[in-house]
Order: structure tokens, then sequence, then C-alpha cells
């Protein structure tokens, strides 16, 4: 919710605002974001939805070939302010996957980025212009946004790799 | 949205050999991964960087419009670099041998090759002389994947499903790989298929493919959802499989007044159509015939099969 306000904030006309959500547990945040938007400013901004896999450096060397999900984008890009969503920034390969994949729709006036989580161990020189919380981590844990769409609830937790989840 | 990708799902298939390989849950999947492929084909900048890394060779020892076309703007839209060999400009008029132009080939660094040859097999042979990933585009009247599951992707998009759907494929059952394919495909996936032509076109025993036969069109415009007519080979017409093309189109030539006459069915044709040979020219271009969609789906069905079967190193 304090997202929702923050996203609003900067703009005196929310004519040319909107939200992308990445696949899959973005989408959600995004989603609810959106409705939160529309229930409190009563603007019904537009809403898109974005795969990076084709954008991806990394695909190739992970065991399997990951597969392909919806991306709708159902409004012209051009001149338009967007918010990008996403669950966890961690290395930020993610979002520059969905830069590139964003441009190849059109040209965006400017594109922001909000995330969830911030869990640090950045490799490209990326940043968030929206966070919902930091949480430092080492290496070897693994961050798990929860949401009720996917997993029947909300959390997030911090999961140390080969143990149990600790909230 | 991919129930199959998140239910632990993995594509296991490193060749499109032949759609005999590839399970009812492999068919879908793929139609599946064709949706989203789709929706590229419809942006702005209709480009993705995905296959940047792959060097792909069209080994093409038949002629071909539509297949090559489409394969090759397939590969470009994802960003592969691709060579198109053909065979009536190459060395195989000097004499050298199938398995040695795709060693010599191979050796070029290559990560994959469509091949289409007139003889049945080919692609096999092939996948067992070089490591790369390969992709049948057609070899002789055997198998031609991409074309099946561009029609299956096509009828699924119409229709909206494909269990018990009923399909009569018309014309030349006998030459025809798009027949076979699609017959593998479409009843692995429960739908009901009947071919219908002349007895001189009817394999022997294609019964055993789980089809019934029929050699009267009418009854089968009545029975069908959807209509696929196949091209009617007029190279191969001195053979005298039929008496003329005339006399084919009276029997078996879908027509204007079955439009009116028989309400329901869809009208499919792989292409190239011959206009008043297996359709009136009013039929192949009424809202009725989904051609030129089969067309567009190719295109996306390729991009799906290429980007599945990229995975993995480089050999």
């Amino acid at each position: 919710m304090r997202l929702a306000h923050q996203f609003v904030e900067p703009f005196d006309n929310l004519d040319s605002l909107a939200i992308i959500g990445m696949q899959t547990r973005g989408v959600d945040i995004a989603r609810r974001v959106h409705g939160y938007i529309k229930s409190f400013f009563s603007v019904d901004l537009p809403l898109g939805v974005l795969d990076t896999t084709f954008y991806r450096d990394d695909f190739r060397t992970k065991m399997k070939m990951p597969s392909v999900q919806v991306t709708d984008i159902p409004f012209d890009l051009f001149e338009k302010d967007l918010i990008l969503v996403d669950d966890v920034l961690y290395t930020g390969r993610t979002v520059r996957s969905a830069m590139d994949a964003l441009m190849s729709f059109g040209r965006p006036a400017s594109v922001r980025f909000c995330c969830m989580v911030d869990r640090g161990h950045r490799e490209l020189p990326v940043t968030a212009d929206y966070v919902g919380v930091y949480v430092p981590t080492h290496l070897n844990e693994e961050i798990r946004v929860e949401t009720k769409e996917q997993d029947g609830r909300e959390a997030i937790l911090v999961v140390t790799k080969e143990e149990e989840p600790r909230t | 949205m991919t129930t199959r990708s998140e239910g632990g799902y993995v594509f296991p298939h490193k060749h499109l050999l032949g759609l005999k390989d590839y399970s009812a849950e492999d068919i879908l999947h793929v139609l599946d991964q064709t949706d989203n492929f789709l929706e590229i084909l419809n942006r702005p900048i209709p480009k993705i960087p995905t296959l940047r890394d792959k060097t792909i060779v069209n080994l093409f020892y038949e002629n071909s419009t539509r297949t090559r076309l489409s394969f090759e703007m397939a590969q470009k839209r994802m960003g592969a670099d691709v060579v198109n060999f053909s065979s009536g400009s190459s060395s195989v008029s000097k004499g050298e041998s199938l398995k040695d132009t795709i060693r010599n080939i191979e050796s070029m660094k290559i990560d994959m090759v469509v091949v289409r040859h007139p003889s049945p097999g080919a692609a096999h042979f092939i996948s067992r002389c070089v490591d790369a990933a390969i992709l049948n585009a057609g070899d002789g009247a055997h198998e031609h994947p991409t074309q099946a599951l561009l029609d299956i992707f096509s009828i699924r998009q119409k229709i909206g499903r494909l269990k018990g759907l009923k399909i009569v494929i018309i014309g030349d059952i006998t030459h025809s790989r798009v027949v076979r394919s699609n017959i593998i495909g479409l009843t692995r996936l429960g739908a009901k298929v009947r071919v219908c032509g002349p007895r001189t076109m009817m394999p022997v025993f294609v019964e055993e493919l789980g089809v019934t036969v029929s050699y009267n069109l009418e009854e089968c415009l009545e029975w069908c959802d959807m209509a696929m007519a196949l091209r009617i080979q007029l190279e191969r017409q001195e053979k005298g499989l039929f008496p003329s093309q005339r006399e084919y189109h009276e029997q078996f030539g879908i027509k204007k007044r079955h439009l009116l006459e028989f309400p329901n069915f869809t009208i499919m044709h792989p292409g190239p159509v011959n206009r008043g040979v297996e359709l009136e020219s009013e039929v192949a271009d009424s809202p009725r015939a989904i051609i030129l969609n089969q067309v567009t789906n190719g295109l996306a069905v390729r991009m799906a099969v290429l980007y599945l079967l990229s995975g993995g190193k480089r050999v």
C-alpha cells in the first residue's frame, strides 16, 4: 500500500502511468498494487504482464530449458511512464533482461523499477526506485516470496539452502 | 498458466525427427509454448535475442517455399545465424554423399540442422551422423512434423479443444507426409481422424494408424468438424492415379455448395492450393477457411520448436 502511494506521488497527471508485472510473482504483486491505486485514486491504470525468458543471459547455463510464460502488454508503451514490478531484486540480471524486452515493445518515456525485497549482491549496476523491504542476505540463502495466487499464502521467507525455512 | 512447467515437466527431446517420438504431453507442451511465440510476432519489434549464440543450417534437398521461408524467418526472428543450403547449387551435384556433406557442415561448428530430403528416414540418418539437433522438415513420404504441429495448433486455436474432435483429411493419402504426421499427432491427442480420397491414393492397411476410411466426400463433410484438404501433387499426375483434375474436383474437391449444405465444418489446407482442384476458389477465400492462419501459426510453431530444441551446449 505504501508502494501504491509512492508510485502515484511524483505524478500530477496519472494519464501516462502504467504498471508492468514480471512473471510469475511480480504479476501478483503488480495486480495488488494496481488494485490499491484503483480503490484510492479511482484510476484504472494500464496493467501489463512480462516474461523475460527470451532475453535472459543465463537460460542456457541452467540444467533445463525454462518454459516460456505469457507476455501480455495490452497498451501502447509510447510516451508512457512505466513501473516495472518484481518480487526479488538480487543480481540485477532479470531487470536488465526486462528492460531489453520492454524496448522491443516501443519507446516508453521512462521506466522505474519496484521490488518487494532487495536482497543485495548485485552483479550489474542496477537499483530499484521503490523497495518493499531490504533484507541483507548471505549468498547461500534464498529469498522466497509467496503470494496468495501462487502459493496460497503471503509470506517472505529466508531459506538457507538445504535447511528448513525460517521466517 | 503454464501448468506443465510448474508441474515439473521437462521437455525431453533433442531432435524433432517425427511426431512418432513425441508423447501427447510433449505435443501439448509445444502447443502451449507456441501461444507465447505467437504473441511475439505481434510486437512492434518482433525480434528476440534468444538464439543469438546458435548457428543453424537449413539443408534442403527438395523444393519448398513455405516451410523454408517459415523456418528461416523463425530463425532470424530469434537472432540465430542462418546458413542456407540447397542441393541444386552445391557439391551434391558433384556426387558428395549426404553423410559427407553433413559431417563437413558440422565441422563448421553448427548447432542445429533443419533438413528436407526426398528419402524417408534422411533426418534419422543425419541424427546418427552428427551431434547437432536435427529438425525434420519433411523426409520423403514419411513425416513432416512441424506441418502437423502447426495444423494441430490451428485446430486447437479455432475450436479450443482436440479430444473427440472429428477431422477428415482429403486427398493423396499414400504420398503425403503431412497426413502421416497429422494422424499420429491428432490420434495421440484423442481426436477422431477419417481419411478420404480416391482408392488409388489410399494406402492398404491405413486403418492400422487408427483412422477410418471413406470414399464419399459429402458423407465426410457432414460428419466432420474440420476438413483438411491436401494438395494434389500435379507433378505426380503422370502416374495416372486419377483420370483428370476435373474429375478429381468433381468427386473430392470442396465446392461452394458444400459450404451451404454443411454449415459446420472449417477448412484447412497445407498449401499451396490448386484452386479449382482441391478447393473451389470461393471456398479457399471463404471466412471458414483458416489457410492463412495456418501459415502465421507455422512461424510461431517453428519458433517454439527451435527454442525447445536449442538447449544444451554447442557441439
